[in-house]
C-alpha cells in the first residue's frame, strides 16, 4: 500500500513517547489517589503555576508534533518498488507549510524585504550596481518598504482578531465546562469571572489566549515575511526556533528517564540496606561528583561520535545518525545528573528507615521489597516530582551550553544551543545580526521561566510543610 | 517585688472575622505577685495561647480580638512593640517545653546567657562575666559548663540553662510552658524543685503550664483548669484537690491510673476535646459530662464563685461539689488465664551491643552496651513492665526481643521456641505471636496508606490463608475491637486524633493475631484522658484473649496501676524485678526508690543525690548517683539475686535482710 508517506520511529520518538505514557499513568494513579490529587489540585489553584503550565503545554504540543517522524515517498518510477525519501519530515514541517523551504540565500533581518549585505547584480540594462537584493520570500507583490508596513499592519490585526475569537472560543468551552458541576454555563462564567478558586484556571486562560493570539498573529506574517530573520545559510530562524524546542525538550525530558530508574534505585538502596551498600555507592556518586562535569560529558560524547562516526552503516537517513548523537547526549547528562537526586533519597531513605511504621512492617516480617516499594517509595515521591521538576530546567540551559562548547547535539539537529553558537561570531558585525540570538534566546528564556515557576508551585504543593495551608 | 499579673477577658481568634473560632475564648487570670499559678488542661484547650497572648507572640494566622492585661502597673496590651520588647524578658520571660529549640545550637552557654545580660542590664557592664557565673550557678549548673554547646548537655542541664538566660532580665514574671514534659522523672524533679527554689529567693510569681496533675499539686498555690479555651474551675491547691467541682476536673482525677486504683477499672472520659472551630451552644463540656442536663446543652454556663476563691463554670449545684464519686469499680478478669507449663516469652543474658567506630578506616574502637544481659520472663496474661529512664535500653531490649534489631549475645524464647535460631521463613511465622504497639502514634503509620491497608499488611505478609474477602472481615472485626468504626478503613491516619491512631496502632498489632503484645510507651504521647481509655482498652483485650504484655513505660503511676511485675532497668540491666505492688510499696534498689521518691505529687520531697565523678565501669552501674553507696560498690558489681519473691542487684540489698 502506498501512503505517500513512511512513518518513521526514530530512537528519541519511542522514548519520548515511552515517557509520555509513563506520565500518563502517573496522572491517571494520581486522579485515583488522594494523597497525590490534593497536592495537583493546589498547583490548580496556583496562578503562577498555571500560567507556567500553559505555555509548557504548549511547548509540548509543539514537541510532540515535532517528533511524529516520515519519510515522503518519491515520484515514482514505473515499476519500480515505491522509494522514500533520505530526508526525515516531522508533522511539524508538514503545519509549517513552505516555511521549510522558503530559503534565501544569507542573512536577513526579521521583516526586511532585502537581504543584510549587498551584492553585485547585473541589472536589467546590463550594467552591475552593489544594491540590496529583494528576498524571494518576503513581501513577494509588494512593491516598496511602505507597502510592507502596510501589510504588516493589516495582517497583524487580522492575526490578533482571529486570535481574539480563538480566545472567546476557549471562554465559552471553559465556561461549559465549569458550568456543568454548577449548574448551567451562566454559573461557570461568574465562577471563572470572580470565584477566588478559579483563580488558578483564570490565570491559565488568560495566558492561553496570549499564546492564541501571538500563534494567530504569525500564523498570519509568517507566510509573507521571516518574522525572525534568516540565518547565515538563509533558513528562516521562527521555523528554526521551532524546531529547536523539541531538542530542549527531549534534552530536558528524556534525561530524566535516565536519571530516574539511577537515582531511585541507588539512592534507596544506600539508605535502607547501609552498610557496605552504603559505602559503594556513597564512593560512587563522591567519584562522580569530583570530576568536572563538562570533561566527563565532553569525553564521553566524543567517544559516542567516534563510534557513529566508525559505523555509518547502521544509519540510513542523517536524521537517525543525529537522532542517535541526541539520545547518547541525554543517557551521558543522565549518567552525571543522578547524584543528587541520588544523595536526597539516600538522607531522606535514612529517616524513613527509622520510622515506626516500616519498624512495625518489619515486625509483621514484611520482606525489604515491599517495604521500600509500600513505605519508602510513596514517602518520597515528593522529592522525586520536585527535583525532576526543578532539573528540567537546569537541563536544557546545559544542552545550550554544551552545543556552544560544541559538544552538544549535532551540528544539523536544530537547536538553541546551536543557533548561538551560529550567532556568536556575527555579533561583532555592523550593523549587528541580533536576531538569531535574541530568536534562541526568548524562545529558551520562555521554556526555562515557566519550567521554572512551575516547579516552583509545585514544590510548593508537594513541600510538606505548606501541606496544612491552602 | 511586682510581677502582679491580672488578665481580663482574653480572646485570641484563629483567623480573620466576627465568626472566626477563638481558641481563648474570654480567659481571665489572676497571679498575684510571688504566687504560682498553674494553668492545667489537656492538649488543645488553649493554655498555650494564653501564655504568647500575654507574651503578645502568637504564631501568625492568631490574633487577640479582646481582653486587657496588666503586669504591675503597665498595660501590656498598649504598649508599643519596642516597649514591650523590653517588658519581654526583662519583667516576664517564657520557657518552653523543648529547651534545644530555644538556644541558639551554635553558641556556648555562657555566651547566650551573656547575651541576654547586655539586652536587659547595662550593656557595658564590665561584670557581665561574674554575672554569667551567678546566674548559671542560680540554676544548678556548674560554671564550666558554661563553655558548652547547647547539644553537649543533657536535656535537664539544658532546661537549666534556658532558665539562666531567662533569669538575666530578672523578670517579674516566669511563664514555664510544661517545661519538664520531655525530662525523666528524676530530671523532672530537679527542674521543678529549682523553680521553686527560684521563686522564693527572687520572689517571682510563676505561671506554670501542664497537664500533669501531679505536677500542679507539687507547685501551684492556685489552679486554674482549661477546656476548650474557657476557664472551667479555679481554685487554690488545698480546695481543689480536696473538692473537685466542676465534673471535668473531676474526670481528670478519676481517669489518673495509680498504684490505688490497681484491679479497678479507670473512668473514662467519652470522648475527646472537641476541636478547633466547633460551634459550641450549651457548655462545652456538655457532650462529654455524664451529668449533663437538658440545661446544660441549652445555656453556657458563666464563671461563677462557689467559695472563697474558688470559680467554677458549671449549672450544677455547689452542693453536689462535695461528693466525689469514684468511678463504678470492677477487677479485671485476666487472672482466669491459666499457667502452661512453658513460659509464654524468656530472655536469658540478652545483650544488645553497638560498635562505636572511631577514625578514617572506622575501626571498631568499643561498643556501648545498650542492653547488657538481661533476663526476663513473660506469663500468658501477664503484664511485666520494663521502667528506666530514657537511654537505659528499654526500647533496644523490645526491638532485640522481637529480633527487629540482632542482638549480641543471650537467647530469646517464644512458647518455648528459640527465635534466635530461626531462619527466615520460621521467624515469620513466629513474628505473627509477637508484635508491637509504639509510642508515637503519628510517626507509626505511614501517612500514604488507608487505615485499611496499614491493617491489610500484617494479614498479608502473615497470613497467606486468608483471601480478600476474608481479609476485609477481620479489618472491620478489628477495628469493632479497638472502638473505632468500619468506616475508619477507608480513611488515611490524618483524619484521626492521637488517641484513634494509637487505637489503629494496636488494631495493626492485634491483626496478626499475637500471644505477646510489646508496648512502647503507648500512652505517653496521649492526654490523661485519652491515656485511659487506651490503657482500659488494653486491659479489655488481655481479658478477652490472654494477652501477655511487656509494658514499657516511665510513667510510675501508669505501671503501678497496671502491671503484674514491674522490672527497672538502668544502664542495661534489670536492678529490680518483682511483683508490682512490693516494688511500687517498698522499693529495694536505691535506684527504684529515686524514680520512687522523684515522680511528681509527692511534695518533691527528695534532695538529688551527690553525684560522684566516678562511674561505674567495674562497680555497680548506679553507683556514681547512688545515696547509699559503700566502697566496694566502686569495685565489685552486684548481681542480680533473689531477694524473696523478687530480684535485685545490689549489695545493700542482701546485706539490709
Amino acid at each position: 500500500m502506498n501512503l505517500g508517506f513512511r512513518p518513521e520511529l526514530l530512537w528519541s520518538d519511542a522514548l519520548l513517547f515511552l515517557l509520555l505514557a509513563v506520565v500518563v499513568m502517573f496522572a491517571w494513579r494520581s486522579a485515583r489517589n488522594e494523597h497525590l490529587r490534593a497536592p495537583w489540585r493546589r498547583v490548580a489553584r496556583s496562578r503562577l503555576g498555571m500560567s507556567a503550565a500553559v505555555v509548557l503545554i504548549a511547548y509540548a504540543c509543539i514537541g510532540i508534533v515535532d517528533s511524529l517522524h516520515y519519510r515522503p515517498a518519491l515520484p515514482a518510477t514505473e515499476g519500480q518498488p515505491v522509494q522514500y525519501a533520505a530526508e526525515v519530515r516531522s508533522l511539524l514541517d508538514v503545519l509549517t507549510g513552505e516555511l521549510r523551504t522558503r530559503v534565501e540565500d544569507s542573512y536577513s533581518a526579521p521583516f526586511s524585504l532585502h537581504l543584510y549585505s549587498r551584492e553585485t547584480v547585473t541589472q536589467p540594462d546590463g550594467s552591475q550596481a552593489r544594491v540590496f537584493p529583494r528576498l524571494q520570500h518576503a513581501g513577494v507583490g509588494l512593491a516598496d518598504a511602505a507597502a510592507a508596513r502596510a501589510d504588516i499592519v493589516w495582517r497583524g490585526l487580522r492575526g490578533i482578531a482571529l486570535g481574539a475569537l480563538g480566545g472567546a472560543l476557549v471562554l465559552i468551552v471553559a465556561a461549559f465546562a465549569v458550568g456543568r458541576r454548577l449548574g448551567g454555563w451562566r454559573a461557570g462564567w461568574m465562577a471563572i469571572r470572580c470565584a477566588p478558586e478559579c483563580s488558578g484556571l483564570r490565570a491559565g486562560l488568560a495566558t492561553l489566549i496570549g499564546l492564541l493570539v501571538l500563534g494567530a498573529i504569525a500564523v498570519q506574517l509568517v507566510p509573507n515575511y521571516h518574522v525572525l530573520g534568516t540565518d547565515k545559510v538563509g533558513t528562516d530562524v521562527f521555523y528554526l526556533s521551532l524546531k529547536s524546542v523539541r531538542t530542549g525538550l527531549l534534552i530536558g525530558t528524556l534525561t530524566t528517564l535516565v536519571t530516574l530508574p539511577l537515582a531511585l534505585l541507588l539512592g534507596l538502596a544506600a539508605g535502607y540496606y547501609g552498610g557496605r551498600v552504603d559505602d559503594v555507592i556513597q564512593y560512587l556518586y563522591t567519584t562522580l561528583n569530583s570530576i568536572p562535569g563538562v570533561l566527563l560529558i565532553a569525553s564521553a560524547v566524543l567517544v559516542a561520535q567516534v563510534q557513529i562516526e566508525l559505523h555509518p552503516e547502521l544509519f540510513d537517513t542523517a536524521a537517525a545518525r543525529s537522532d542517535l548523537r541526541l539520545v547518547s547526549l541525554c543517557l551521558i547528562l543522565g549518567m552525571t545528573s543522578w547524584t543528587g537526586l541520588a544523595r536526597l533519597l539516600r538522607a531522606e531513605t535514612l529517616k524513613l528507615r527509622e520510622m515506626d511504621y516500616i519498624q512495625a512492617a518489619r515486625a509483621f516480617g514484611v520482606s525489604r521489597a515491599r517495604i521500600i516499594g509500600r513505605h519508602i517509595v510513596p514517602n518520597v515521591a515528593h522529592l522525586v516530582l520536585i527535583t525532576v521538576a526543578i532539573d528540567f530546567s537546569g537541563l536544557v540551559l546545559a544542552e545550550a551550553v554544551l552545543s556552544y562548547v560544541g559538544v552538544g547535539v549535532d551540528p544539523v539537529t536544530a537547536s538553541w544551543g546551536n543557533m548561538i553558537n551560529g550567532a556568536r561570531l556575527e555579533l561583532a558585525r555592523e550593523p549587528m545580526v541580533w536576531w538569531q540570538l535574541s530568536a534562541a534566546f526568548v524562545f529558551m528564556f520562555a521554556l526555562v521561566l515557566s519550567a521554572n515557576l512551575f516547579a516552583d508551585s509545585v514544590r510548593d504543593a508537594f513541600d510538606p510543610r505548606a501541606a496544612g495551608q491552602g | 517585688m511586682g510581677g502582679a499579673l491580672t488578665a481580663r477577658s482574653l480572646r485570641v481568634a484563629l483567623g480573620p472575622g466576627a465568626q472566626a473560632p477563638c481558641p481563648v475564648d474570654g480567659v481571665d487570670l489572676d497571679i498575684a505577685a510571688g504566687e504560682c499559678v498553674v494553668l492545667l488542661g489537656e492538649s488543645g484547650c488553649g493554655k498555650s495561647l494564653t501564655a504568647l497572648a500575654l507574651m503578645r507572640l502568637l504564631p501568625d494566622g492568631l490574633t487577640l480580638v479582646g481582653g486587657r492585661a496588666s503586669l504591675g502597673e503597665i498595660d501590656l496590651f498598649a504598649l508599643p512593640e519596642q516597649a514591650m520588647r523590653t517588658v519581654r524578658g526583662g519583667r516576664m520571660a517564657m520557657i518552653f517545653q523543648e529547651p534545644m529549640l530555644s538556644l541558639n545550637p551554635v553558641m556556648t552557654i555562657a555566651a547566650q546567657v551573656a547575651e541576654a545580660l547586655r539586652v536587659h542590664r547595662d550593656p557595658q557592664a564590665a561584670t557581665i562575666g561574674d554575672a554569667t557565673a551567678r546566674l548559671l550557678d542560680a540554676v544548678g549548673l556548674e560554671v564550666r559548663l558554661g563553655a558548652s554547646y547547647p547539644f553537649q548537655l543533657s536535656g535537664g542541664q539544658r532546661q537549666r540553662a534556658l532558665i539562666a538566660t531567662m533569669l538575666a532580665g530578672e523578670p517579674e514574671l516566669l511563664i514555664a510552658d510544661e517545661p519538664t514534659t520531655a525530662l525523666d522523672v528524676t530530671v523532672q524533679a530537679q527542674i521543678l524543685r529549682l523553680l521553686r527554689g527560684l521563686r522564693a529567693a527572687r520572689g517571682m510569681s510563676l505561671l506554670l503550664i501542664t497537664h500533669d496533675l501531679d505536677v500542679a499539686r507539687d507547685m501551684a498555690d492556685r489552679v486554674i483548669v482549661m477546656y476548650a479555651g474557657q476557664v472551667v474551675e479555679a481554685a487554690d491547691r488545698a480546695t481543689l484537690y480536696r473538692q473537685p467541682f466542676h465534673p471535668y476536673t473531676r474526670k481528670l482525677f478519676s481517669v489518673l491510673p495509680s498504684a490505688h486504683a490497681r484491679g479497678q477499672r479507670l473512668a473514662a472520659i467519652p470522648g475527646a476535646v472537641p476541636p478547633l472551630g466547633t460551634k459550641h451552644r450549651g457548655c462545652r463540656f456538655a457532650a462529654r459530662c455524664d451529668r449533663a442536663f437538658a440545661r446544660c446543652h441549652e445555656e453556657a454556663p458563666l464563671l461563677r464563685e462557689i467559695g472563697s476563691g474558688h470559680q467554677v463554670r458549671c449549672h450544677l449545684d455547689a452542693g453536689a461539689g462535695a461528693i466525689v464519686t469514684m468511678p463504678a469499680v470492677q477487677t479485671t478478669t485476666a487472672q482466669g488465664i491459666e499457667p502452661a507449663s512453658t513460659r509464654l516469652f524468656e530472655v536469658a543474658d540478652l545483650q544488645v551491643h553497638f560498635p562505636i567506630r572511631k577514625g578514617l578506616l572506622r575501626r571498631v574502637t568499643g561498643w556501648f552496651k545498650a542492653v547488657d544481659g538481661v533476663d526476663l520472663a513473660i506469663d500468658r496474661g501477664e503484664t511485666v513492665a520494663l521502667v528506666g529512664e530514657s537511654g537505659c535500653g528499654k526500647t533496644t531490649l523490645a526491638r532485640a526481643m522481637l529480633r527487629l534489631i540482632p542482638p549480641t549475645h543471650g537467647d530469646i524464647r517464644l512458647e518455648g521456641q528459640s527465635l534466635l535460631a530461626l531462619g527466615e521463613s520460621a521467624l515469620r511465622e513466629a513474628r505473627a505471636r509477637m508484635q508491637i504497639v509504639f509510642q508515637d502514634p503519628f510517626s507509626s503509620l505511614n501517612p500514604r496508606l488507608r487505615v485499611g491497608e496499614i491493617l491489610e499488611e500484617g494479614l498479608r505478609s502473615l497470613r497467606l490463608d486468608l483471601d480478600r474477602g476474608q481479609r476485609t472481615a477481620r479489618i472491620d472485626e478489628l477495628l469493632g475491637k479497638v472502638g473505632l468504626g468500619a468506616d475508619a478503613a477507608g480513611r488515611y491516619p490524618h483524619a484521626f486524633s492521637g488517641g484513634q491512631r494509637q487505637r489503629i496502632a494496636i488494631a495493626r498489632a492485634l491483626a496478626v493475631e499475637p500471644r505477646l503484645l510489646v508496648c512502647d510507651e503507648p500512652t505517653s504521647a496521649l492526654d490523661v484522658s485519652v491515656q485511659a481509655q487506651i490503657l482500659s482498652l488494653l486491659q479489655d483485650l488481655q481479658a478477652a484473649d490472654g494477652l501477655g504484655y511487656l509494658f514499657i513505660a516511665h510513667n510510675l503511676p501508669v505501671v503501678g496501676y497496671l502491671a503484674d511485675r514491674i522490672a527497672v532497668m538502668y544502664r542495661g540491666r534489670i536492678v529490680e524485678e518483682g511483683p508490682a505492688p512490693k516494688v511500687m510499696a517498698a522499693p529495694a534498689h536505691p535506684y527504684t526508690q529515686l524514680l520512687l521518691e522523684s515522680a511528681p505529687g509527692r511534695g518533691l520531697r527528695a534532695e538529688p543525690p551527690e553525684s560522684r565523678s566516678e562511674d561505674g565501669s567495674t562497680g555497680c552501674a548506679f553507683f556514681g548517683r547512688c545515696p547509699k553507696a559503700e566502697p566496694r560498690c566502686a569495685t565489685v558489681r552486684p548481681e542480680l539475686l533473689p531477694v524473696d519473691d523478687r530480684r535485685v542487684a545490689c549489695h545493700l540489698a542482701r546485706t539490709e535482710r
